[in-house]
């Protein structure tokens, strides 16, 4: 039985999966990407590798993926973040028709077919508006880890609103709030208000259609789950493995590759 | 001899193309260092026709800011115009060129005479405030000629429509007043027989170059419209009306129909045939490009071609019999379409879908035209809608290094390869 690898190299993080040919997740691991992006890809995949107990020779095929897809230099192919998220989001979730994608830097909302193929896509222009790095931007302003942003904005009862998206500026914003006096969850609901409100917009122009699928790291922000659920009038679908998600599509491409290269010439498996 | 010829033959156009280029910014250049000034025009309605009987040597400021551009020198020139004030958003040829008359011309390919007059159609609406900026910084005289465009889509006039002939008339008083204005200016005579003359060029050059366009059916693709086509629209603009123009398409004719006859194309390996909606990413022109044919994409058309060239892609010929006349009908037809070129471009995407065996929509809006670009989102809506054609959409500028994202703009075509790929898979296995 053979094994598949997806490495996604984000420019934040880097996340690797290794799937079996039942297609079950039998390894997984993430990291900071840093500067060094060729050996962040090594790590993850070694650590991945190391987190299903099996050998590398095991592996028969490996695609990169995510920006540094270039930079997996022991990966057999490339295949985009775009269309791995939406690889992923439809196997988790077959009904899945949509997928909003939150990183780092990049906001994408992609519409699929049933069988996971990209039917068209939105992604946030030249600037980090609206991603995971406002968060970030807002964390560091509000000294508050980010795996607490969501359930402190969930405490709030009167969010301000947040008029810029951009994450260069908001952290003055932030401070603008707070000498206001506003409370530090008032100001975090703002914020994944505003958010959220970039996502909605990248979302109707490639269609709110059926199940919604949320990938990325944001998508483990409750906080964030919650306002877009309530914004966008329904309940998105949210995977424990919404962070490995572009990993898993290209391990899933992977493993597409490896039982098609079995199949002879003009014949069946 | 097969590959003697070929060798001869293929590409000829882009290289005489370029040759005769820089023979025209020499041109340029020597009139400049003599003090000698020029006529100013705009490629959407230069009105060569008039100004080439006066023997005025024209510019094309969109031209030479682009040229900037390509050859990476634009941010220089920018820096210039916005450290006077200009603002980051507003067109980037406007402040390419304003930097330019700032420091006498000077440009990477020469000198730039400056203007003695300068003529401009509706058909962008920076064209006056552009126009205005030579009209106080040099009081030269400054003609606009107002050409109707059409109301809304598929509403279109034609010669013998009571509003058509309405509006050519007052074109064609439009015209006159030009004519009056550049006998002041150069005390010489209209001569109309010299006007047939130039027009009988054009008619040479738009029926080659209508041709060229139709030829590119052809599989594989003959010529890439977005590099190889953005040389013949340059010579379509620059040398209108003159014989080195009618010779450069006859020619450009004999090498498509040589490639097509013996099925060599622009690209070895030919997968993907793509329709272009904009105007190019010249900071990075051929890396642009490169991102496309690296998937065995192939640009077969190009709006840009159309509105551009003015409109003069749909081969209009004028009536030597009845110039003038002639003259204000090929001039309302050929600039309303260039205008509606940029705003329906789907309408004829979708009409030349078939004939072009086209495989996907690019739509490229540009951070500083809003003239091109407003509404490219509704218009590809309106695509989708219409039919399953795949599109993409992304979005750089024309001259402005600053906006050009290569690693964010690689991604999402390589998405889209990714999704055309996926398509073709499907649609050789009949599912």
């Amino acid at each position: 039985m053979a094994l598949s690898a997806g490495v996604d190299v984000g420019s934040t993080q880097t996340k690797a999966v290794i799937i079996n040919e039942g297609l079950e997740i039998v390894g997984r691991s993430l990291i900071d990407t840093g500067a060094n992006v060729v050996q962040a890809a090594e790590k993850a995949y070694l650590n991945a590798l190391n987190d299903s107990g099996r050998r590398e020779e095991e592996v028969a095929y490996v695609i990169g993926t995510g920006y540094g897809r270039y930079k997996v230099t022991f990966g057999d192919t490339q295949v985009t973040e775009i269309s791995c998220h939406g690889r992923g989001a439809v196997h988790m979730f077959p009904d899945t028709r949509t997928v909003l994608d939150m990183g780092g830097q990049d906001t994408k909302a992609i519409a699929v077919s049933e069988t996971g193929e990209i039917v068209d896509f939105c992604m946030n222009d030249k600037c980090a508006a609206g991603t995971g790095r406002f968060l970030g931007a807002a964390s560091m302003a509000l000294d508050i880890p980010l795996d607490e942003l969501g359930s402190t904005a969930l405490k709030s009862e009167k969010p301000v609103k947040i008029s810029t998206t951009c994450t260069v500026f908001a952290e003055s914003e932030v401070l603008s709030w707070l000498g206001k006096g506003k409370k530090i969850e008032d100001i975090l609901l703002g914020v994944h208000k505003s958010i959220s409100s970039r996502s909605i917009s990248l979302l109707r122009r490639v269609g709110l259609n059926q199940q919604i699928t949320f990938t990325g790291g944001v998508a483990k922000n409750i906080g964030m789950v919650e306002v877009l659920n309530e914004n966008i009038g329904k309940e998105l679908n949210v995977s424990n493995e919404s962070h490995f998600m572009g990993a898993l599509g290209a391990a899933l491409f992977a493993m597409d590759h490896i039982k098609t290269s079995r199949i002879p010439a003009g014949g069946q498996a | 001899m097969n590959e003697i010829k070929n060798k001869e033959m293929v590409g000829r156009g882009t290289r005489e193309g370029a040759a005769l280029f820089r023979d025209w910014f020499q041109d340029l250049t020597d009139k400049a260092e003599k003090g000698e000034t020029a006529a100013y025009v705009f490629v959407m309605g230069s009105i060569a026709e008039i100004l080439r009987v006066f023997d005025l040597p024209m510019v094309f400021p969109e031209i030479h800011s682009l040229q900037t551009a390509v050859r990476h020198v634009a941010d220089d020139y920018l820096n210039v115009a916005e450290d006077y004030g200009y603002s980051p958003d507003i067109c980037g040829y406007v402040k390419a060129d304003f930097a330019m008359q700032m420091q006498n011309g000077k440009h990477p390919m020469g000198q730039i005479p400056k203007p003695g007059i300068a003529v401009l159609t509706n058909a962008c609406n920076t064209y006056l405030k552009w126009g205005e900026i030579w009209e106080r910084i040099y009081e030269i005289p400054m003609v606009s000629i107002d050409v109707p465009a059409t109301r809304e889509a598929g509403t279109r006039t034609w010669p013998g429509d009571k509003q058509f002939e309405r509006e050519k008339k007052y074109v064609k008083t439009q015209l006159k007043e030009l004519i009056e204005i550049c006998e002041k200016m150069t005390g010489k005579k209209f001569d109309i027989d010299k006007l047939r003359e130039i027009l009988g060029h054009v008619n040479t050059m738009s029926t080659g170059w209508k041709r060229v366009m139709e030829l590119n059916q052809s599989r594989p693709s003959l010529f890439n419209a977005l590099t190889d086509g953005t040389v013949y629209l340059g010579m379509s603009n620059v040398f209108r009306g003159t014989p080195e123009g009618a010779e450069f398409f006859t020619k450009l004719v004999e090498e498509m129909e040589y490639m097509s006859a013996n099925g060599i194309g622009t690209l070895t390996d030919e997968k993907y045939r793509l329709s272009f909606i904009g105007v190019p990413c010249y900071p990075i022109f051929r890396r642009f490009n490169e991102m496309f044919t690296e998937w065995g994409g192939a640009f077969v058309m190009s709006t840009y071609l159309w509105f551009a060239s003015g409109g003069t892609n749909l081969g209009v010929q004028y009536d030597l019999d009845d110039p003038m006349d002639s003259l204000a009908e090929g001039v309302l037809i050929s600039v309303r379409d260039a205008m509606d070129s940029m705003f329906h471009p789907e309408l004829t995407v979708l009409d030349k879908t078939y004939d072009y065996n086209i495989d996907g929509v690019v739509y490229h809006p540009i951070k500083s035209c809003r003239t091109t670009s407003a509404g490219m989102a509704d218009n590809r809506r309106a695509l989708m809608e219409r039919s399953d054609l795949p599109s993409l959409f992304i979005e750089s500028d024309m001259m402005d290094s600053r906006v050009v994202g290569e690693a964010q703009m690689k991604n999402r075509i390589d998405a889209f390869f990714e999704g055309l790929a996926s398509r073709k898979a499907k649609e050789a296995i009949g599912a």
